[in-house]
């Protein structure tokens, strides 16, 4: 083994510490945990999880979050694949500018949006669904979906358009069924993009919902401060909370690095 | 080269209709707030410039914003270089590639308010992991509920750990388009290691960095929740960042007209300072 793979395992074993202790944590019993240090799980329990499952304020919490993030990737990706097509292939008059406007809402703190959203969402009626958390997060993830697939488009040479054209398709066809197939790595890095900042942001899903779809991540902070301090519980949540994005960064595993980067090395 | 189209126009009408909807009526909601008080029940009066003055001329916005550049200086000094080191110590293919990819991305994953929660049990004084080895083995007394400095070591070790591998994806990304013609021809001019560096990998990966300090400037300045979890903001005022500060005066005591001009002035700066990243480090490329 060379020397310099020292350095990223290293690394590694750094970001994989807080990780084992919340998982170790998990299955320890609320005693074991107050009692006082232990590497690992001196009475292994289940009990946590079992908790979480059978707990339908506690599961739905999950299907309230998986349910928005979807929709919003959804929405982001449809709306931001025509979009992105505009920018990379014509020059329309204030192109520049709109692209700049729409990078800007990523700037904008979270906080500062919380209430006028809330006002906003129940002025115009769907406060506390899964529509209105999916919305909110339209706001800094449509951005970042035209940007990352402008980056794509762009490394598509324009010869694959015209040749369609002369061919005989129309704009929709060649859409769908060439270009779409052509770029679908960015297709796939834009959703897992997506999925990441709505799955990891808070702010908005809880000022946004009550009880219909609150978020996993709601929960959680209600947990930690009404029901005493239940750490196993608080901590078996967490690590269910990883799982997901787990399972969508391993299918993305080779494009992540090229996300942002496409188009701009 | 692009074709002058305005019909593409219908093309970002969906994006433009979307987010207009999202920035704008919330963003007119803000500047509405801003210039007047409410005493509740839907009455408004006109205050004109008096909260914009106010928090400007404010202690406590002084306090809080210096302790967010303190932050934002103190991330990206650790979290670039040490991204860039990192990503130049990885293998460039083979096995352990996707593997090492997948695990540097996990951190990433993981909702904001379990990362909180996450080193809060981590660093706990003598139940968890870091409290426990940091006290019992080193020695050292360390309680980040009792002392502002270990509370701080505290946020930024979480924000290293956090976000680092943002910068190692970038930065990698860059390193992994050099063909490896450039390597031939420096060693054969029997380049250092340094000059590799300097005269082939930093160029090659100044257009990702850029994406990744703006990036990590952008998001670092905008944190609530992770902070939040973790301290609260405390102890005291020690950790109370912008966006904690602007919630507390938001959500916490309703403040809406201060918490409106501080929001615009808070965002203001935001855009500012990013702006002027952007044109410092894409100067060469205008020349």
């Amino acid at each position: 083994m060379k020397k310099r793979s020292l350095v990223p395992i290293i690394y590694i074993i750094f970001l994989m510490l807080p990780i084992y202790w919340l998982v170790a944590m998990s299955f320890k019993t609320t005693n074991e945990i107050l009692a006082g240090f232990s590497l690992f799980p001196q009475t292994f329990t289940l009990d946590a999880y079992r908790t979480i499952f059978t707990d339908p304020t506690w599961y739905w919490g999950y299907i309230n979050s998986i349910l928005y993030v979807s929709i919003n990737t959804v929405i982001s990706i449809a709306v931001a694949l025509p979009a992105a097509y505009a920018f990379s292939r014509y020059r329309f008059l204030g192109d520049k500018h709109l692209f700049f406007w729409l990078l800007t809402n990523r700037m904008a703190p979270a906080a500062v949006f919380a209430l006028p959203f809330f006002q906003l969402y129940s002025a115009v009626g769907i406060f506390d669904t899964h529509l209105a958390v999916a919305l909110a997060h339209c706001l800094f993830n449509i951005p970042l979906a035209v940007w990352i697939l402008e980056g794509f488009m762009g490394g598509v040479p324009k010869e694959l358009d015209e040749t369609a054209y002369v061919d005989g398709y129309s704009f929709p066809r060649f859409f769908v069924s060439i270009f779409i197939p052509t770029i679908k790595a960015g297709v796939g890095v834009a959703a897992f993009f997506c999925f990441m900042f709505s799955w990891v942001e808070l702010l908005l899903a809880k000022t946004l919902t009550a009880v219909a779809a609150k978020p996993i991540a709601a929960t959680m902070t209600k947990t930690a401060s009404s029901a005493g301090y239940e750490l196993g519980l608080l901590a078996a949540a967490g690590t269910l909370t990883i799982i997901p994005g787990a399972i969508v960064i391993y299918f993305v595993r080779n494009y992540i690095a090229k996300g942002f980067a496409m188009g701009r090395v | 080269m692009k074709t002058e189209n305005q019909k593409a126009w219908f093309f970002v009408l969906p994006v433009l209709i979307l987010v207009a909807f999202n920035a704008l009526i919330p963003m007119m909601t803000v500047v509405n707030y801003s210039v007047q008080e409410t005493f509740g029940n839907n009455l408004f009066f006109w205050e004109g410039l008096t909260w914009f003055e106010q928090i400007l001329r404010s202690e406590r916005f002084h306090a809080a914003l210096g302790r967010q550049f303190l932050f934002t200086f103190l991330i990206l000094i650790i979290e670039v270089p040490l991204g860039i080191a990192i990503a130049l110590s990885m293998p460039r293919k083979g096995f352990w590639v996707p593997v090492c990819l997948v695990l540097m991305a996990l951190p990433m994953l993981i909702p904001w308010n379990v990362v909180g929660a996450m080193w809060n049990i981590f660093a706990l004084p003598d139940i968890g992991l870091l409290g426990y080895f940091i006290n019992h083995v080193l020695g050292i007394s360390y309680d980040m509920t009792q002392n502002p400095f270990a509370a701080w070591v505290t946020i930024i070790t979480m924000d290293v750990w956090h976000w680092t591998s943002l910068v190692v994806l970038l930065a990698y990304a860059g390193l992994v388009s050099i063909p490896d013609a450039y390597y031939q021809a420096a060693k054969i001019d029997g380049a250092s290691n340094w000059s590799v560096f300097r005269y082939i990998q930093l160029p090659k990966m100044k257009n990702v960095l850029t994406i990744a300090i703006l990036l990590r400037f952008m998001d670092s300045f905008n944190i609530y929740t992770e902070p939040f979890v973790l301290t609260g903001g405390g102890p005291g005022n020690s950790t109370t960042l912008l966006s904690i500060d602007l919630v507390k005066i938001a959500l916490g005591q309703f403040d809406l007209g201060p918490a409106a001009a501080m929001s615009l002035i808070y965002f203001a700066i935001t855009l500012l300072v990013s702006w002027v990243f952007y044109t410092v480090m894409t100067k060469d490329d205008l020349n």
